[in-house]
Formats: structure tokens, sequence, C-alpha cells
């Protein structure tokens, strides 16, 4: 039998390794969610008009003041901004301070949807242009950032608050808090 | 009757009733109800928001050499609702507000590629369609030129080798 060398098991070994990393890669879940890049980094300078007369609007000061806040970003015509509305509601009996940012929403159709589904926001600022949500490197509707007292983005939570997020993101604040 | 087709008016129909009721025409308004009873009903699933577009959305710079920045730009970063498109292809609200951004920040005379610096500061290189050289990307640079290095190295030899 003829024996075969380095010069043919190496290459093949080679092969076989790049064929066992496209297997392992092409069988990993894929994840659509894109993450924002501005963890760690300050809430950018911005001011935003009250969303609804009901509630103030929303400025980067407001965010400095020395209490960890939620931001939600949501708007009256995301689906499943209504879903997680049970979960925001729990959230705000538990003592967390939430801040609204309503994107590309009319006062109107923002004030139905609060009496519908609750209002668990201390603050609520107009994003008409995306501005903001560009800004802090969200890229849908609903997510949540964690704001610590200082104005820093610590965490951000992408899609709509599940009950098992409830206690995980109170867990976040309480991090951020020390 | 059927086959045969009788005038209206001699059939005692005088204004057709009974030959609409026959035909398969007589479904079009109830597809026609349906269809807008149905639009309505999606309305509120469908609808991506209740605001107009933002003004530069669908609306090009009054500067053709600064639209064509913009759009060169636009057609690099990728939309965020739609992850396959771009942002200059996208009518996803989201899409129009980048492309707003974009056009409002080049007529006020930033340069391109401080406006992508800044998208990729927010969301990472996902964002942009450009490729860089990070230190997780080198090797699809490095790579190539390494195996042309080889194949040149390894030719030159077996040529070389014959008188």
């Amino acid at each position: 039998m003829m024996r075969l060398g380095l010069k043919f098991w190496l290459p093949l070994a080679a092969f076989a390794a790049l064929l066992g990393l496209f297997a392992f890669q092409l069988t990993q879940p894929k994840s659509d969610f894109v993450e924002s890049a501005m963890i760690g980094k300050p809430m950018p300078d911005f001011s935003l008009r009250a969303a609804v007369p009901v509630r103030p609007g929303l400025s980067s000061e407001d965010l400095r003041d020395g209490n960890p806040k939620l931001l939600n970003v949501f708007a009256s015509w995301c689906v499943p901004c209504i879903a997680e509305a049970p979960q925001l509601a729990a959230l705000e009996r538990a003592g967390a301070n939430i801040v609204g940012v309503a994107i590309r929403d009319r006062q109107q159709d923002l004030q139905v949807f609060l009496a519908r589904h609750g209002n668990p926001f201390s603050r609520i600022g107009a994003d008409d242009l995306s501005e903001l949500q560009l800004a802090i490197g969200s890229a849908g509707v609903p997510e949540t950032f964690v704001i610590d007292g200082e104005g820093v983005i610590r965490y951000q939570h992408i899609g709509d608050i599940r009950d098992s997020d409830v206690p995980m993101l109170l867990e976040k604040l309480r991090e951020v808090a020390k | 009757m059927i086959g045969s087709f009788r005038h209206p008016r001699e059939s005692g129909d005088p204004v057709g009733v009974e030959r609409f009721a026959r035909s398969p025409v007589r479904w079009v308004p109830a597809f026609a109800g349906m269809t807008i009873l149905l639009s309505v009903l999606a309305a509120p699933i469908g609808a991506q928001d209740s605001l107009p577009p933002a003004p530069y959305a669908y609306r090009q710079l009054d500067d053709p050499e600064q639209e064509a920045r913009a759009q060169q730009l636009m057609e690099t970063l990728r939309c965020l609702a739609c992850q396959s498109q771009s942002v200059a292809d996208s009518d996803a609200p989201i899409a129009g507000d980048m492309r707003h951004q974009v056009r409002t920040r080049i007529a006020a005379g930033e340069e391109p590629e401080a406006i992508r610096a800044w998208m990729i500061e927010r969301y990472g290189d996902y964002i942009s369609y450009t490729p860089r050289m990070t230190a997780s990307t080198w090797p699809l640079f490095v790579v190539p030129l390494f195996l042309l290095a080889a194949l040149i190295f390894a030719l030159t030899r077996r040529l070389g080798r014959k008188p």
C-alpha cells in the first residue's frame, strides 16, 4: 500500500477544519437584532418637546439628575408596545422611573394609546424624525435602555419586555444605582 | 338557458337583474366590499406610523453635487428595519428619517465619511456596507495576498527547475 505523507494529510485536515467551521456557523441561530454600540457611552445632548400635555418633555439634562431610569422607545402604532404595556406597568409599580420616547407619533394617537394601555411614564418626549433614536443606536420599537444617574447608557433591551425581563431590568437598575 | 343568449328585453328582465344575478360579475361588488373592509381592518397592523415622511426622506437636495454625495452614502448604509436593503432603497420610515439626516447633514457641509463614522459609532460596522479593516476582518484582506504570494513562489520554483 502506498504511504500517504504530510502533503496529503495536511491539506485534507485544513479542508475538514474549514468544513467544520462552515457547519458550525451555519447551524448557529441568526440574530436579526442590531445592537446599539452606545452602551457605556453618555447619552447625547438632546431636547424633545412634550409628546402629550399630561407629561413633560424629555431632555438629556433630565437623565443626569442622579437617579437611574428606564428609557422606553415606543410608539402608539407599534403592536409589540401594546404587549409590553403590562410589564412596563409592573416595573413602574416596583419603583422604576420610566421615561418615554415616542417615535413618529401624533398627540391624539398617543393619548388614545395611553388611555387604553396605561401611562407608566414620568416624561414623554416626541421624536418626530427618529433623531434621538438614531443618536442612541436604537434600531426599532420597542426598545428599553437602562440609563444611570449620570446619563450614561448602561444596557439595551431589544423588543418587547416579557414577564421574565421585569426582574432582570429591576436588577440592572439596582446595579447602576451603586 | 345555458348556452343561449336572450336579449334582456325579451326575457322579461328589462334591466338585466336576472342576467346579473347569474353572471360571475355579481361577485365583484362583494369582493370590492370585502377588500375595502379588510384593508380598513388591516390598517392598524399594517400602518408603520402616523406622521408624514421626514422633509428630506423623498426630496432631493437642490445642489446636484451634494445630492450625488448623499446618494452615494445612502446606498452604502444598511436599512435597520429591512436589513438586506440600503437606506436609499427602503421605504421604511426609519430609512426615510436616515435619508433626511444624511441629506440635511451634507447640506450643512458635513463630509459623507464623517456621517458614516457617526452611524458606525452608534450601530457598529453592521450599518455600513463598505468593508473596513478591523481586528476581526483583517484576515479577509491578508489571506488572498498570502495565497497569491504562495502561488507565485510555487510557480517560480516549479518553472525555474526546468532547463
